[in-house]
């Protein structure tokens, strides 16, 4: 039995796959408002989202899994929106940040977008305007428990 | 050290002589366009001058060979309500003699029905962009504008959101909001995943318990 003399683990196939897409989040590179600039701070020291994974903002939406909508999204951006979304390959999550993304917040006009959920599902809302680092990483936390516990967009894809 | 830097200071301009001149440009409208321009007196610095649709541009040809050589903004104004309808919208122009010093704002007042106006953006090419924002927002066409099209506003949409008349959350909020679902989720799947997830799985609240009541869902539904 020497394979049994070398460190080794027990996993299923789908608990392996959940490990390594919760821990590697990579956001999509794009800010729409002001709640971008409170996005930036994630990836700086005093936040530092790498902690969890999550600090590699890419900027092709082919090489992301998660979409933070950071600010009101207007209707003439509305495709482009969801463009950038379907261009993300599977399996992919949106967390809509504060109040703009989530549901049009201050401005309910003709302009924007009442909620990015119109265009976009979304997986994990935060409240604030804007909110603080800290609410976007515990975002990105429930996010990554979600997966872990049975989201049914992560795992072994069919 | 220090004395050189005293002596170094910089000459304060003196006031401009041109100063008296401001008040001239209107004046000078006036004699030239005898009917057509109407001086309004100094703002701010600013001379302002109504003018006439019809002679606009010659008014804007004959400034900016005097030296308004910069366009500062086209901007629009809707008086619904406060003015006759003839006079409804307004178009305001902003130009800046940079040599001279002397700013000048043009007003040029026109009716409700198809506003129109020469455009100036032959005169100053800075005019393309403000004159299609002029139009966009509201509604007024810019004759011999050579790309007169929405800016702002998606291509497709209706009407000129700045006209005072135009309600606030756009003429059909709910049926565009349902035509935007419709047109990003032409297809509900059951298995919609979005409300996937162990924490959703509480149907026992009842409908009204995000505090919407009937007809004012967010979703129109």
């Amino acid at each position: 039995m020497e394979v049994l003399s070398q460190p080794f683990f027990l996993t299923t196939v789908d608990r392996f796959a959940r490990w390594a897409q919760r821990s590697s989040l990579w956001p999509l590179t794009f800010g729409l408002a002001c709640c971008a600039i409170e996005m930036m701070n994630l990836v700086g020291p005093r936040y530092d989202a790498a902690r969890f994974g999550a600090e590699v903002f890419r900027a092709s939406p082919r090489q992301a899994d998660l979409m933070i909508v950071s600010g009101r999204v207007s209707h003439k951006m509305a495709p482009v929106l969801r463009r950038l979304y379907e261009q993300m390959p599977e399996p992919k999550w949106v967390i809509a940040m504060g109040a703009c993304a989530s549901s049009g917040g201050i401005f309910d006009n003709y302009a924007i977008v009442q909620g990015v959920d119109e265009i976009v599902p979304v997986d994990v809302y935060v409240p604030g305007c804007p909110p603080t680092p800290d609410a976007v990483l515990d975002a990105i936390l429930k996010l990554q428990e979600r997966i872990r516990s049975g989201d049914r967009k992560a795992g072994v894809l069919a | 050290m220090s004395q050189e830097l005293e002596g170094a200071q910089p000459q304060l301009p003196s006031t401009p002589p041109e100063a008296a001149a401001v008040a001239g440009v209107g004046a000078e409208l006036a004699r030239l366009f005898a009917g057509q321009v109407e001086p309004q007196g100094d703002s701010f610095g600013t001379e302002v001058v109504k003018v006439r649709p019809t002679a606009l541009r010659d008014v804007a040809r004959w400034l900016k060979e005097a030296g308004f050589h910069l366009l500062l903004d086209v901007a629009g104004v809707d008086y619904r309500g406060r003015r006759p309808p003839e006079e409804r919208f307004e178009v305001v122009y902003h130009l800046l003699d940079l040599a001279g010093r002397r700013r000048v704002r043009l007003k040029v007042a026109l009716p409700e029905q198809e506003p129109t106006v020469a455009t100036v953006s032959d005169l100053w090419p800075a005019a393309q962009w403000a004159e299609r924002e002029v139009f966009d927002l509201f509604g007024v066409r810019f004759q011999g504008h050579p790309d007169l099209r929405r800016i702002l506003m998606p291509d497709d949409w209706q009407g000129h959101p700045l006209r005072k008349d135009y309600p606030l959350r756009g003429p059909q909020r709910t049926p565009s909001v349902q035509g935007l679902r419709s047109r990003f989720f032409p297809v509900r799947a059951p298995e919609d995943d979005r409300l996937a997830g162990p924490a959703e799985s509480s149907p026992a609240s009842p409908p009204d318990a995000r505090g919407l009541q009937e007809g004012e869902s967010r979703h129109g539904t």
